[in-house]
């Protein structure tokens, strides 16, 4: 058995999810592949299961924060050493994974690396509204200020975790709009995370879960949970834990 | 219970009819925990309601020496004020339990999603029964 896990959230992504399996197996053939059918009403478990992936079917929708979580559950009790997010849309290139791996391992070794589309100065960035990329920036600058490190792409979703920060999030992970709140769970549990460089593609189908009216939702819902964050304690996850620091150091 | 209000104060048959009233709520909410449509500590809020009007309406002047006392010169507004924290509170109650019961939720979704891939293509070699630690439900969210 493989001991790296690609972790695909999907609901209703029929057209998309074969694809997104294939180019997975193509780019990273050490993976297994774990698709997270998030209590799609179309064809998508059985597309994914014919594709040749192992499929959590959750009875009902539970958000994008449910299903990633469920993911690391399942990576966890199968004793999986890595595991990445590869959304089901298409959007996540798989073909970044092994950069995604030699960063995990390279030179300082982390526990979380995500793949930033604001990284590269002279990249071409993301094709999304201003009014989006306004409100990343906001995210990036409160999380590098909590952090004490730049944050470029909080928001981003294509993320490789090892298997502390498995087990991390199998015990705790953030519900509704986890990506901005998980760095942070990282930061108070005093594991290391960092960012690569990488360029995402437009989603083959399905829709963003953030529509556009959603989105001041959105922006209140994260900073709110971002500000609490900050005043919770958090339970040490092994016995050889550091207990996290109930305040979190702002620089 | 706003009825009751306008009512309190005022004459002899009036204040049998509060009483009713104050009666009939205890007694819907005894039949709907006896239906098993209401659980015991939801009514036990409710019960505490409908036996607060009863007091009031059986006791005549608890209400103006109560109000008096709190320097609340119109006794129905001393009513009114508690009846409106009493909802507030019961609402914050509701909000918390809703909380827990999405998580709870949330948390057996998950487990069932992971026993069925198990059960259908699991592959027996790894498997491990232990629950992880963190997602027994009551450990989910304090106490209360």
């Amino acid at each position: 058995m493989k001991r790296n896990l690609a972790i695909v959230p999907a609901h209703n992504e029929v057209a998309a999810i074969a694809s997104t399996i294939a180019s997975i197996r193509r780019s990273a053939p050490d993976f297994d592949v774990l698709v997270v059918d998030d209590g799609s009403t179309d064809a998508t478990a059985e597309r994914a299961f014919a594709a040749g992936a192992a499929v959590l079917r959750l009875p009902f929708n539970l958000g994008i924060g449910g299903a990633m979580q469920s993911g690391y559950m399942y990576a966890m009790e199968n004793k999986y050493d890595l595991a990445v997010q590869v959304d089901g849309d298409g959007q996540h290139d798989p073909s970044y994974i092994p950069d995604l791996v030699s960063r995990l391992h390279g030179g300082r070794a982390l526990n979380m690396v995500t793949g930033s589309r604001f990284l590269d100065p002279h990249g071409e960035g993301y094709r999304s509204s201003a009014a989006r990329r306004v409100g990343i920036r906001v995210f990036s600058f409160v999380v590098s200020r909590i952090t004490g490190q730049r944050v470029t792409d909080p928001t981003s979703g294509f993320r490789m975790t090892d298997q502390r920060a498995i087990e991390l999030f199998a015990r705790d992970y953030p519900c509704d709009y986890p990506e901005v709140e998980a760095i942070l769970l990282m930061h108070a549990h005093r594991l290391r995370s960092g960012e690569i460089s990488v360029q995402m593609r437009p989603r083959v189908s399905g829709k963003s879960a953030i529509s556009s009216t959603q989105s001041g939702y959105y922006m209140v819902k994260v900073l709110l949970a971002v500000f609490v964050g900050l005043f919770r304690t958090r339970p040490a996850q092994r016995a050889d834990d550091v207990t996290p620091d109930v305040r979190t150091r702002v620089t | 219970m706003t009825v009751a209000v306008t009512l309190l104060a005022s004459a002899l048959s009036q204040r049998i009819e509060v009483i009713a009233v104050a009666v009939g709520i205890c007694g819907l909410i005894f039949e709907l925990v006896r239906r098993k449509h209401l659980m015991e500590r939801y009514a036990i809020l409710w019960l505490l309601a409908g036996i607060t009007v009863l007091v009031l309406a059986l006791w005549k002047g608890l209400l103006t020496r109560l109000s008096h006392a709190v320097g609340i010169d119109y006794p129905p507004s001393a009513l009114f004020a508690v009846a409106f924290l009493f909802v507030i509170v019961l609402l914050v109650h509701f909000s918390i339990s809703v909380s827990r019961l999405s998580d709870q939720n949330k948390i057996l979704a998950q487990r069932l999603a992971l026993l069925q891939e198990r059960l259908e293509h699991g592959q027996d070699g790894a498997s491990d029964p232990a629950v992880p630690e963190a997602t027994r439900i009551e450990e989910e969210l304090p106490a209360g």
